[in-house]
């Protein structure tokens, strides 16, 4: 299938993903309140004292973010068994790299909301500034969902079919976003607090070689991974 | 099962128990202390040769994967599987073997340094390859899956590296053989070889097993769907 073909394809399965989500906002809904409940849990953990909060906010960010873009990516999959929808994708005939791309611009999306979703709360409960304020911070926010969403879908895909596949996600989920982790909790520091030494530049840099290598693969491996 | 290089692999075995002897006295008696660590340093001389390894097993996993993806054989993925294992084992080994260090040299077992960090993760991601293989029982979609997972784990060893020196450094600056004393380098090779020999025979048995087990797999639902000769 030729690159057009590909585009649309994955725009038509995009729009069903979120045509479903849209209907019910079951996996939204729930995602919100599990993120805010982890948000609020990291400020009980740390005791009430704001400084403390509002330096480490970019950190619990992305961890209430990690955490819950496993609960998002193993619904994504999940969907898709019942009543074995993607056997019937693959054979109306999809190109896997088409199910691959919506599934994983979907759950870029569905986190990219969230964590504008969490924003607000993280400036009430803990106090964080803008200093360079919102574009730097959407951009940041963007590329670091779609670096954990790219890996994500291919582990996600695989460990649905595994036993035990609440475990597996994280398990080789968690190690392998480790260095996105890092970049996007310095540059969304870097974003919140100030960047007097100019660092901003190679964090993005790193997210963005990260995002780089992984669609990449997650495009040659992902039919791989569900073929049958 | 036919078993020609039986005494090839034992004798590698053999060769490199010998050196790790040989290399054990090299390293604690006949090489010099160290100018400034005095004799702490020595647990390089094992520590140093087990993180060669674990990342010779790292490599070969990748090699292994990539081959089973090109052309599906048991053989990739049963030598995908021991390359994980003893270069895990390994892995683990060279770890402990570097907090031992890290406690008298830099006062804590543990700090987030590059090289240590990205072995650790590097370690996690490959117990996670393992899990993955014992979580699925079907053993063809077990090769598929873990050969894309051991494919992904192994693309993240440099990114990991780069990600954490930035964030962090504090390891010691490789030493390369111009800047050490010609004794010192000498038992480090002796030892790499030691531990080399150690590798291929640990990994050449693991191998076997694996072939054994992939065997056994795929002869097991015949043998349940029909009745043999010798019950009838």
């Amino acid at each position: 299938m030729n690159a057009p073909g590909l585009l649309r394809t994955t725009w038509i399965l995009l729009r069903k993903d979120l045509l479903l989500e849209w209907r019910t906002r079951a996996r939204l809904n729930a995602l919100i309140f599990f993120a805010l409940a982890t948000l609020l849990l990291f400020s009980f953990a740390l005791g009430p004292d704001t400084t403390l909060l509002a330096r480490h906010g970019g950190g619990y960010l992305w961890l209430a973010l990690l955490f819950a873009s496993v609960l998002s990516l193993g619904e994504s999959f999940r969907v898709e068994q019942e009543n074995l929808c993607l056997d019937g994708l693959r054979l109306s005939p999809t190109d896997p790299q088409a199910i691959f791309l919506s599934k994983a611009l979907g759950n870029a999306l569905l986190l990219v909301f969230l964590g504008l979703t969490l924003l607000p709360v993280m400036i009430a409960i803990y106090g964080i500034e803008l200093k360079m304020g919102l574009a730097p911070l959407l951009g940041i926010l963007t590329l670091g969902c779609t670096a954990l969403s790219a890996p994500g879908v291919v582990y996600s895909a695989i460990a649905n079919h595994a036993r035990a596949k609440d475990v597996l996600l994280p398990l080789l989920l968690f190690p392998l976003v480790i260095p996105a982790l890092l970049a996007a909790v310095k540059a969304t520091t870097l974003v919140l607090q100030g960047d007097p030494m100019a660092q901003l530049g190679s964090w993005v840099g790193l997210l963005s070689a990260f995002n780089l290598i992984y669609w990449g693969l997650g495009l040659v491996l992902f039919p791989r991974v569900i073929e049958d | 099962m036919d078993d020609k290089w039986r005494n090839l692999r034992l004798g590698l075995g053999a060769l490199g128990l010998i050196l790790v002897v040989v290399g054990a006295w090299m390293g604690l008696f006949w090489a010099p202390a160290d100018r400034e660590m005095g004799d702490v340093y020595r647990i390089i001389y094992t520590h140093v040769p087990a993180m060669w390894m674990t990342l010779i097993g790292g490599f070969i996993n990748f090699v292994a994967c990539v081959a089973y993806l090109i052309r599906a054989s048991w053989k990739a993925d049963s030598l995908a599987e021991a390359s994980a294992e003893v270069g895990l084992m390994f892995g683990v080994y060279g770890l402990v073997l570097g907090m031992l260090w890290g406690k008298p040299t830099w006062g804590v077992y543990w700090d987030w340094d590059p090289r240590l960090t990205s072995m650790a993760v590097l370690l996690v991601a490959y117990m996670g390859y393992m899990t993955l293989r014992r979580f699925i029982e079907d053993p063809e979609k077990r090769a598929v899956w873990s050969a894309v997972v051991g494919i992904i784990a192994f693309m993240d060893i440099p990114i990991v590296w780069f990600s954490v020196r930035w964030w962090r450094s504090l390891h010691q600056e490789q030493s390369t053989p111009q800047t050490v004393h010609p004794d010192m380098t000498l038992a480090l090779r002796v030892n790499a070889f030691a531990l080399l020999f150690v590798f291929l025979a640990f990994l050449w048995s693991r191998y076997r097993i694996a072939m054994a087990n992939r065997k056994e797999e795929l002869a097991l639902p015949e043998a349940l769907g029909e009745p043999t000769a010798a019950a009838g």
